[in-house]
């Protein structure tokens, strides 16, 4: 555990050296929550029985989507293990006396959690400052709160258990980029459109998926839009996605290790 | 031009020598963008229309400003990259030799792999136009042809001003994606749904509006007047501040040492 907790520091500090570059992100976020947010109220103008969620709680959804953006995206984090898989240099990643899944796990987390550190305090404080419309509102009661507090973990173990079952693909493939892998995620997971905005036979679908146990529950959860005995449920479905996904990743990960061929010196 | 032709033909052909993943690439890339497409179909599936526009007339929108930004990626891929030719030297390289920096810059990459959106979108213009209920006549697909060249030339601009930048940062600046990129997924819309405020902004300060929205308006004869058909021409000047721009990052240039 010490190791990862040193790991996580440096990761951390290493964020800290771009100040400049974290303010930049921070305005493109609020720029584009806003836009997002823009779209939507443009929509809900044209017919406001026709939106499936409340406003107030889409709102909500986007500005969490904003602020956790690094900690719930299925994209940009974790290159690097691609990159050992395919130079090779994993052979000495094998020789460590660590398992090498969980090292890669902890690895991607603190430095997704490292990065959402930096970004989202600033975001969540102006969203919550801003005007009625625009703004963000607090969970309705504690016991919301709380399942929040347990959903975003759940996610966060989620989106990385299915990123590097992407990242091992690259085993077989020696492929470096799997966008159709990325956009899955991001589609049915509600990071385009929140997915109580698919039609309808879709959506049913699309909410059992294992995407549907990434962004989408911590961010309806705490917007609102999930409530009491359903979000329970949503994070039951979370839980039981992540254990599916680990299994699965140890397994593929067994698997390629035994056919694993390193090219020379 | 000759020069420049012989690049392409280079870049054309050590891009194709993987040809099953180049062509993989290209299709999922085609997939991806499909994505934004899927989300709009989504939201008119629940809404008839936004700010009067139907489904078709904003699938219009997406696949021309999808079309212009591809051209831009597809072309100004040394812009793109080019912090990364600053931060490793190879630009150090190329102030020593007798060409333009400029056309360097263009020549140094090609990025036929971005094809894809254009592609993507291709099918989706195939299936607006007929769709989108306008009476094509040659005004019209002129107007059409000016959306996506002269939008071709702005999001060019902005590549070139979000190279300029790291000649000041080294770094490049995350906050010129809510431009390049967010100009892209944005777009998707007609912009004037995102209201007065920001279409003001999209005219008058990065004239990304003025290839997409006003001449929407002339094809759907919401405005009759020419001058909206001709809207996508007057953005073309954008290039000039940025090329100044350009010019002045180089002009304080210093080099990175490695």
């Amino acid at each position: 555990m010490k190791q990862y907790l040193s790991l996580f520091r440096i990761r951390f500090i290493n964020g800290l050296q771009y100040r400049t570059a974290a303010l930049a992100g921070l305005s493109t976020q609020f720029a584009w929550g806003f836009m997002e947010i823009l779209a939507f109220s443009a929509f809900y103008r044209a017919n406001p029985d026709a939106f499936p969620m409340e406003f107030a709680h889409l709102v909500s959804y986007v500005w969490i989507q904003e602020a956790f953006l690094a900690l719930f995206m299925p994209y940009g984090v974790g290159g690097n293990i691609v990159e050992t898989i395919v130079s090779g240099n994993i052979s000495y990643d094998l020789a460590r006396p660590m398992d090498l899944y969980s090292r890669w796990f902890f690895e991607t987390i603190a430095e997704r959690l490292s990065r959402t550190v930096l970004r989202c305090a600033p975001i969540l404080l102006v969203a919550f400052i801003l005007p009625p419309p625009f703004g963000m509102s607090l969970p309705s009661n504690f016991s919301q709160f709380l399942m929040f507090l347990v959903s975003v973990p759940t996610a966060a173990f989620a989106v990385t258990a299915y990123c590097l079952l992407d990242y091992m693909s690259a085993f077989y493939t020696m492929n470096r980029y799997n966008v159709i892998f990325v956009i899955l995620a991001d589609f049915l997971g509600g990071g385009y459109i929140p997915i109580p905005f698919f039609p309808e036979p879709f959506r049913k679908f699309a909410e059992l998926l294992p995407f549907a146990a990434m962004q989408n529950m911590p961010l309806r959860i705490f917007s609102g839009d999930i409530t009491g005995t359903d979000a329970l449920r949503g994070i039951g479905l979370q839980v039981f996605w992540v254990a599916v996904m680990i299994i699965c990743g140890k397994m593929l990960m067994k698997h390629s290790l035994k056919r694993v061929v390193t090219q020379g010196g | 031009m000759k020069l420049y032709f012989k690049f392409f033909t280079i870049h054309l052909k050590s891009q194709m020598q993987y040809k099953v993943t180049f062509i993989l690439n290209i299709f999922g890339r085609i997939i991806m963008s499909f994505a934004t497409v899927a989300g709009v179909l989504f939201m008119f599936t629940r809404f008839n229309e936004v700010e009067g526009f139907t489904v078709s007339q904003t699938l219009l929108c997406t696949s021309v400003v999808s079309m212009a930004f591809s051209f831009a990626e597809v072309f100004a891929r040394g812009f793109d990259i080019f912090p990364r030719l600053l931060a490793n030297g190879e630009f150090d390289r190329a102030l020593v030799r007798p060409r333009g920096i400029i056309f360097q810059v263009l020549a140094s990459h090609i990025e036929f792999l971005r094809l894809g959106i254009f592609i993507q979108a291709l099918l989706v213009l195939c299936y607006a136009i007929p769709n989108s209920g306008i009476l094509w006549s040659w005004d019209k697909i002129l107007t059409l042809f000016l959306m996506i060249s002269c939008g071709g030339v702005v999001f060019f601009g902005l590549y070139i001003v979000y190279a300029s930048f790291s000649f000041f940062t080294t770094e490049g600046l995350e906050f010129m994606n809510i431009l390049i990129y967010g100009g892209r997924e944005f777009g998707r819309y007609p912009y004037s749904v995102y209201g007065g405020g920001v279409l003001k902004f999209l005219t008058y300060v990065v004239p990304l509006a003025l290839f997409q929205y006003y001449p929407l308006l002339y094809l759907l004869d919401r405005a009759q007047t020419v001058f909206y058909m001709f809207a996508p021409l007057i953005s073309v000047p954008f290039i000039i501040p940025c090329y100044i721009f350009f010019r002045v990052g180089l002009r304080r240039y210093k080099s990175t040492g490695s």
